[in-house]
């Protein structure tokens, strides 16, 4: 299964996703600059954490018309898989792949901690290696991260079952305690917290490491 | 011939989305002493000088260039004023 990193002027949690990917999966990755448009190689676009373009004018807004965006909805229109963490889940929302938008969290702060997820839907490709309802504890670290969207919409995220993580104790003001959510058709995950840094037992947290171990038992599965 | 516009186009949190920043500077200006205020609410305000044939023309844009990229609409209203600057440019 061949991974690609989106790398934008600001990136920085790329590195960390292709040492999970690589270093300890032992899958082929490799870094796709914004600039570049084929992508037809991949299996799994992931577009990661940090500050696209310095995240001006507001959080992933620049980074939807780079060249790259392009060709991931290319590749997420035609089934392929599409990770966005953090930073990544605001460019997914901007571009349109995902519904609603990520805002300044409820008490102004930028939060650096591990919370608990309550895992909702374990019957995606990312998700079917936990089991349902399975609380799990990973990082999060973000200024803008409270989900937002208008009822209509959340309303078709629960009876859609789209809502993937649920954070057990709400950090940030989302609605619904919305920590990640799935497009309809299931290929394309956002969600605000870092599985990447939750894979390596040096780092004390594995929690993560389950998210990218399915999608390899996921294309087993296909093949 | 084209006209050239100066803009001044207002972006604003929709009503519905919850302001923090606002609410922090309502009860700011609360401690000043004025007691009167409420609905703090906190946007961006963004200029630009255009060029088009028209104010009908160079409305159209600015509605566009807000709905793909100045104003996110999940979240939030924009509007904007148009001075004609310059005739005749081109």
């Amino acid at each position: 299964m061949k991974f690609g990193i989106i790398v934008f002027p600001g990136s920085n949690c790329d590195r960390d996703l292709a040492m999970v990917t690589e270093g300890i999966l032992g899958q082929p990755t490799r870094m796709v600059w914004h600039q570049e448009t084929d992508l037809s190689d991949l299996d799994v676009v992931v577009i990661p954490g940090g500050f696209s373009y310095g995240d001006y004018l507001r959080c992933g807004a620049i980074a939807q018309f780079s060249p790259a965006l392009k060709s991931v909805l290319d590749h997420a229109q035609q089934g392929k898989l599409v990770l966005g963490v953090c930073n990544g889940f605001q460019v997914l929302t901007e571009v349109g792949l995902l519904p609603g938008a990520l805002i300044r969290n409820r008490d102004l702060h930028f939060i650096c901690d591990r919370v608990s997820l309550k895992v909702e839907n374990n019957t995606l490709p990312w998700t079917q290696s936990y089991d349902s309802g399975e609380i799990i504890t990973l990082p999060i670290a973000h200024g803008e991260g409270r989900y937002y969207a208008d009822a209509d919409t959340l309303k078709a995220l629960e009876d859609n079952n789209q809502i993937v993580f649920r954070y057990e104790e709400n950090p940030n003001g989302s609605l619904n305690n919305i920590a990640g959510i799935a497009n309809k058709k299931g290929n394309v995950l956002g969600m605000m917290p870092h599985p990447e840094r939750a894979a390596d037992e040096m780092l004390g947290l594995t929690d993560g490491k389950k998210l990218f171990e399915g999608l390899l038992g996921a294309v087993v599965a296909a093949v | 011939m084209t006209h050239k516009y100066k803009a001044q186009i207002y972006v604003t949190l929709r009503p519905s989305v919850l302001d923090p920043a606002g609410v922090a500077v309502e009860s700011g200006l609360h401690q000043l002493g004025y007691e009167g205020v409420e609905d703090v609410r906190i946007g961006k305000y963004i200029e630009l000088s255009l060029t088009a044939a028209s104010e009908a023309e160079a409305s159209t844009q600015l509605d566009q260039m807000c709905d793909q990229l100045l104003a996110n609409p999940v979240i939030e209203n924009y509007c904007f004023e148009l001075t004609e600057v310059a005739a005749a440019v081109g």
